[in-house]
């Protein structure tokens, strides 16, 4: 079994760069068993082909634009997922999405995707994470944690005693 | 009439690009490029240790995060006079070159072959014929029937489905489009190899920058990895060899595939060697360091002057006042505030003041910048003319190489450079000459560990007052800078002067054009909805505007907009 759980965005443009804040607490939060990998995307494209290829399921973390109020957790998973990633009017935009649909190209995409983030609130210049999305990263990483348990990877979270 | 063209964006990695063009007689007449997206990370740095800004540079483009990163360590150690250990220097010039190539091949076939190749039109191939062709042009062993076949097949399965997927949405069938069904054949094919050769390059990154895509060894007064022949902790000669065999794979592949494909579409678009000429007032500065002065280096650069080779001026080393002193930026045309004139990037401000587009006034978050007064083109091309111009062997070799496997389709000479595709060309011998570079960086950090040098750091100390600093380097597509004041050990003033914002530049403080917007006049555009030539002249300078934003957007599924006005 093969997980992948990416961040994906700008850690300059505040709330942008929540899928990055967010997966840099994970391992800080639960027990990681080693079939995960953990990876900071950044704002990368084709650099992470040969990370996401061939996997069992990919689980990405990012700030999603929903139209909802800011802090709002979102989760696309099935029929959500290639419909958002098919919404490009162009060949020349390489980005995440691309690469996914480059390995779709070669018949090695993840087995299963989900994608797992919030509303942003700010996308200001800034390292911080705005007050209300900061608030809703605990419940961003359990949203990550259920994901993990449905593909039949349970983990836990690090206790104050072992801590 | 004249109908107004609106691209927005034209890129989606790196943040937007608006390109409006007004369109007179089937040809554009008159060009604006505007970047849509404000680029503030300068704030960011202010008040911060010099030490961390690397880290934070890397972060403003997903694509360049190397670049960044190096060129930001380059700024302190300027600013601190501070010499680097030559095994450092081999290795950050390994990532440099590595990062290069892997750039230079992912635009070719990923971002720009589409342009120009019709996928659709691959289907319509005799997968015989094709292999003959390729076989013809190149000794590659990925040329044969059975692997075009291969590719055919799957490709027909794939359109079948009725979802292109990452073809989806391309001028398929547009009037444009030249390539013979074959020839679009092995392009297809040398696309899908080019997806498994660039890994070799990300693998170089990641084994020396210890993590890709934001490499972690770089600091200032080095880089951060251990050297040992033979401990397993750090970068042991046993890795390095793993580093060469990819290097060998990927110099296999840029000479006798990439090249070569280059070559072959120019020979087939010669009417493309006349578009696209805009700027030709080009610079570059030298790069792939031999010492840790920064003083001497493998591969030249400099000013050429009106397209004109017997006007090059050297830039001799990372401190050439030529360089530092010629440098400003304009605000005129941009949505900062201004009034003081073009400024130093010392003494650059950043303090937005967005106004609307407004075609003859401010229009864009790029500044304006310019050598001596004068705007300039920035990358590969600037770079393979200055290296010409200074006699530089191995790049008068490939120039010529791909110059004679063009005239074998189509007659053309040096001066069919200045061009559109002129630009693909120079991309193309830039990578082959790095390729060989990286070999050769490789030769010396070994040659080195083996006299027993395993040096890779030089610690920094920084004096009371201020102090100032560029860190410059010939990135993949064109001069970079990074310009730092430091003040008591503290950053007071950090100016970023980017390739894209050369290239993509509005008009300057004397309301001339940018280098977009110059070579994209007289641009032909046979379908004013479809205009897929803006779009080759554009991608030809493989645009990166460095300021990646990524936000997954559920509502506004339009992420490229056309509009016909």
């Amino acid at each position: 079994m093969r997980i992948v759980v990416l961040g994906a965005g700008n850690i300059l443009l505040t709330d942008e760069g929540l899928g990055v804040r967010a997966i840099e607490r994970l391992p800080l939060s639960y027990c990681l068993p080693p079939a995960i990998r953990i990876i900071d995307a950044g704002t990368s494209g084709m650099e992470m082909l040969e990370d996401l290829e061939g996997l069992d399921a990919l689980i990405m973390v990012d700030a999603i634009r929903a139209g909802k109020p800011p802090g709002t957790p979102i989760r696309l998973a099935g029929d959500a997922v290639p419909v958002f990633f098919r919404s490009k009017l162009s060949p020349h935009q390489i980005g995440l999405a691309d690469v996914l649909a480059t390995l779709e190209l070669l018949g090695r995409a993840p087995k299963y995707t989900a994608i797992l983030g919030m509303q942003p609130e700010s996308l200001a210049l800034g390292m911080e994470l705005s007050e209300t999305v900061e608030a809703g990263i605990p419940e961003l990483l359990r949203m990550v944690a259920d994901e993990l348990a449905t593909l039949g990877m349970h983990i836990l979270p690090v206790t104050a005693e072992a801590a | 009439m004249s109908q107004r063209v609106t691209i927005d964006p034209v890129t989606r990695i790196e943040g937007h690009l608006r390109v409006d063009v007004e369109v007179d007689g089937g040809k554009v007449k008159k060009a604006w490029a505007s970047g849509q997206m404000w680029r503030g990370v300068e704030n960011i740095l202010i008040g911060r240790d010099p030490r961390d800004a690397w880290a934070i540079t890397q972060r403003i483009c997903g694509v360049c995060t190397t670049v960044h990163a190096l060129a930001s360590v380059r700024a302190v150690e300027n600013a601190l006079q501070l010499e680097v250990p030559v095994n450092a220097q081999y290795i950050r010039n390994m990532i440099i070159l590595a990062h290069a190539v892997h750039d230079h091949i992912v635009h070719f076939y990923h971002l720009s072959a589409l342009d120009w190749v019709d996928v659709t039109s691959a289907l319509k191939a005799d997968p015989g014929k094709a292999a003959s062709l390729a076989e013809s042009l190149s000794t590659w062993s990925g040329n044969s029937k059975t692997e075009f076949a291969k590719v055919k097949d799957r490709l027909t399965g794939f359109v079948g489905t009725g979802q292109l997927g990452i073809f989806t949405n391309g001028y398929w069938g547009h009037p444009a489009m030249k390539l013979a069904p074959e020839v679009n054949l092995i392009a297809v094919v040398h696309y899908l190899q080019a997806l498994e050769v660039q890994r070799h390059a990300n693998k170089v990154v990641s084994i020396l920058g210890g993590k890709t895509p934001h490499i972690q060894n770089v600091v200032v007064g080095g880089v951060a990895n251990a050297l040992a022949i033979d401990s397993q902790a750090v970068l042991t000669v046993e890795r390095l060899l793993a580093v060469k065999t990819w290097i060998d794979q990927l110099a296999d592949f840029v000479k006798n595939v990439y090249l070569i494909d280059v070559a072959v579409v120019g020979g087939f678009y010669p009417e493309w060697t006349a578009i696209g000429r805009g700027i030709v007032d080009y610079i570059s500065v030298p790069d792939i360091p031999l010492d840790g002065k920064n003083t001497q280096f493998a591969l030249p650069g400099g000013h050429i002057a009106g397209g004109d080779l017997a006007s090059f001026k050297e830039i001799k080393t990372h401190n050439d006042a030529y360089f530092k002193d010629g440098v400003s930026e304009s605000v005129k045309h941009s949505w900062y505030q201004g009034g003081k004139g073009p400024l130093h990037p010392y003494k650059g401000e950043t303090r937005p003041q967005y106004t609307d587009f407004q075609e003859d006034g401010k229009y864009s978050w790029l500044k304006a910048p310019t050598f001596y007064d004068k705007p300039m083109q920035v990358g590969p091309l600037p770079r393979v003319l200055a290296m010409v111009a200074a006699g530089h062997k191995p790049t008068v070799d490939y120039a010529t190489h791909a110059l004679e496997l063009v005239s074998t389709i189509a007659k053309i000479g040096l001066e069919a450079l200045h061009s559109t595709i002129g630009r693909h060309a120079a991309r193309a011998v830039a990578c082959a000459v790095e390729v060989d570079e990286l070999a050769r960086q490789w030769d010396l950090l070994l040659a080195s560990m083996a006299k027993g040098d395993l040096k890779t750091f030089n610690r920094p100390a920084f004096p009371k007052g201020e102090i100032a600093g560029v860190g410059i380097h010939e990135a993949p597509r064109g001069v970079l800078s990074h310009w730092i004041v430091i003040d008591d050990g503290k950053i007071k003033n950090y100016q970023c002067v980017v390739p894209t914002t050369w290239n993509a530049a509005p008009r300057n403080e004397k309301d001339e054009p940018g280098a977009y917007e110059a070579c994209l006049a007289g641009t032909p555009v046979a379908i004013p909805d479809q205009p897929l030539e803006v779009l080759r002249t554009v991608h030809s300078f493989d645009p990166c505007l460095a300021c990646a934003v990524h936000v997954v957007d559920q509502e506004t599924r339009a992420m490229v907009s056309v509009k016909v006005a």
